[in-house]
């Protein structure tokens, strides 16, 4: 690891204003992902900033019936509070479908939004990488790239973002909020967040340096059932090869709306407009669920190692809806 | 040098002290030259941290380079050599302990993020010479070969079944929203954060049930 030095932050705007006023000074959390990437070398700051103990842990109530999730809420307390069970099962099942126990007792609801890709030309220093290194080159193109992205994915980057958290959030329509160096404030959708890789893979989100996450807000749950499935090479303790977030609003065999957002396919939750579009009483169940595959998958390319993840995704959209609209046989 | 029997009179854990003594009169000098990220002398210093925090019941003050993960405190500083380095990644639980009760992976946090917690090792589970309920489980159902995951795997299944108690749900839970039902496939959920490569999985299994039905947690 590179030395560095470390402060406890007293609150949310010195913590921003701290790493804001040096280039070199990092967040840190629960550190799952961080001091990883520290000992590996990719990650090399001077200064920490530790805000894993900033009052930034409660989950809230909203008057329009949405919560208010803290930034240092832990992920296993997030799956495990009652009223995310009860109104938005999809997150926690999401949650519950990544990382161990111990993992999710160490990890921050901001943290695992900010968590970097499990490209390993990303976490290996030998090999080049325009994420890590900008410039030297996307080894993964040519590469081993099974757990690679289909969609939204450059010449330049082809990672994926590792998170099932964020996607459960995308289908959600939460927003994130945050505090700068300078003391302001702002929501953000998860969907806007996170950044095209054609626009430079460096810097995975639209934050600015300093920019600190101190909420995540979840609007009033959509109508529906909602389910969560994540297709893996073994059962437990694994990323996503693909993962499905839906919301299915059907009633007496008719589907009538619903939201859908796609993991482990591209280098941020990948969410269609014309895939829920898709989700109407306009055509019958299986053939709203076979267009929404579709327009879901639409664009999608693979890279060899990693073409059978266009026919998988599809597949368990279908697979999903169906089980999100209680269809399944 | 010191005498062949006399050698042999030691146990092993004064064996892991006297390595940790030589290791810290520089006596693996070479090593540490070798390591990536060793500094060159005209380096600034890295300004160690006192770190207050309490080990198995015992308050502890140590004075910490900022780099040191707790795992390196206990083990190399405390010399609780329980708790294991097996990936130094998160991936294996080997290094799993408790702090503020709550099992997490002590190879992936800094010593310094600690300060003012209660930390619980394997060390710290029962009174010296007694076996907390879950290791006498282990050894009656052999939930284990090498040995080298055990101490990972205690810890952390005996938080686990905190969280049981709890009422956490897991991703093999069918309902959301009644109390778990503790079957074989939760507890393997739930442990999945820590391998075994002897794979005495199916015995880890039985111990963690025994324990669990026993109620003397």
């Amino acid at each position: 690891m590179t030395p560095f030095t470390y402060e406890r932050a007293a609150d949310a705007a010195a913590a921003a204003k701290a790493v804001a006023e040096r280039p070199d000074a990092a967040f840190i959390a629960g550190g799952t992902n961080l001091v990883d990437l520290m000992k590996l070398g990719v990650a090399r700051p001077k200064h920490l900033v530790d805000v894993s103990r900033l009052k930034l842990d409660a989950i809230d109530e909203t008057e329009d019936g949405g919560l208010v999730v803290g930034a240092q809420v832990k992920n296993s307390a997030l799956a495990a509070d009652a009223r995310v069970r009860r109104a938005y099962p999809l997150l926690s099942r999401a949650l519950l479908a990544g990382a161990s126990g111990q993992l999710r007792n160490a990890a921050s609801t901001g943290g695992n939004l900010l968590q970097r890709t499990r490209c390993p030309y990303f976490t290996n220093t030998a090999t080049p990488c325009n994420k890590r290194t900008p410039g030297s080159g996307c080894s993964a193109l040519g590469g081993f790239n099974r757990i690679h992205a289909v969609l939204g994915a450059s010449d330049a980057c082809i990672a994926t973002h590792p998170s099932d958290m964020a996607v459960a959030m995308t289908a959600l329509d939460a927003q994130v909020r945050t505090v700068t160096g300078d003391g302001a404030t702002r929501e953000i959708p998860v969907s806007e967040l996170y950044r095209d890789p054609a626009q430079g893979p460096d810097a995975d989100t639209v934050l600015a340096h300093g920019e600190l996450i101190t909420a995540v807000r979840l609007p009033p749950p959509p109508p529906g059932r909602q389910v969560y499935r994540k297709v893996r090479d073994r059962a437990s303790y694994a990323f996503a090869l693909v993962s499905v977030a839906a919301v299915v609003d059907a009633r007496d065999g008719q589907v009538l709306g619903g939201r859908l957002a796609l993991g482990g396919v591209a280098h941020k939750p990948w969410r269609v407009a014309e895939a829920e579009q898709a989700l109407s009483a306009e055509s019958r169940p299986e053939a709203s669920f076979d267009a929404a595959a579709d327009a879901a998958l639409k664009g999608a390319r693979g890279y060899g190692a990693n073409d059978f993840k266009i026919d998988l995704a599809k597949r368990t959209i279908r697979r999903t809806l169906a089980d999100a609209a209680g269809l399944s046989s | 040098m010191m005498p062949e029997t006399e050698f042999l009179r030691l146990s092993r854990r004064e064996v892991l002290e006297a390595s940790v003594a030589a290791a810290a009169l520089g006596v693996c000098a070479p090593a540490a030259a070798a390591a990536p990220d060793a500094l060159p002398a005209s380096a600034p210093s890295v300004h160690a941290s006192e770190v207050r925090f309490i080990v198995n019941g015992t308050p502890q003050t140590l004075s910490l380079d900022p780099r040191t993960t707790l795992l390196d405190a206990l083990r190399e500083h405390l010399h609780l050599t329980g708790s294991k380095k097996g990936c130094d990644h998160g991936q294996c639980g080997a290094c799993t302990v408790m702090v503020g009760g709550q099992r997490i992976n002590s190879c992936l946090t800094l010593a310094v993020m600690h300060a003012g917690d209660e930390v619980t090792t394997i060390e710290g589970l029962a009174a010296e010479a007694d076996l907390h309920p879950m290791q006498a489980a282990f050894l009656r159902h052999d939930g284990f070969q090498c040995g080298y995951c055990t101490p990972g795997q205690i810890c952390s299944s005996v938080a686990m079944l905190k969280e049981v108690e709890a009422g956490w749900p897991s991703h093999v839970t069918e309902d959301l929203g009644i109390a778990i039902d503790l079957t074989d496939a939760e507890i393997r959920e739930r442990m999945s954060g820590n391998l075994c490569r002897c794979a005495a999985y199916p015995n880890i299994v039985a111990a963690i049930r025994d324990a669990s039905e026993g109620g003397a947690l």
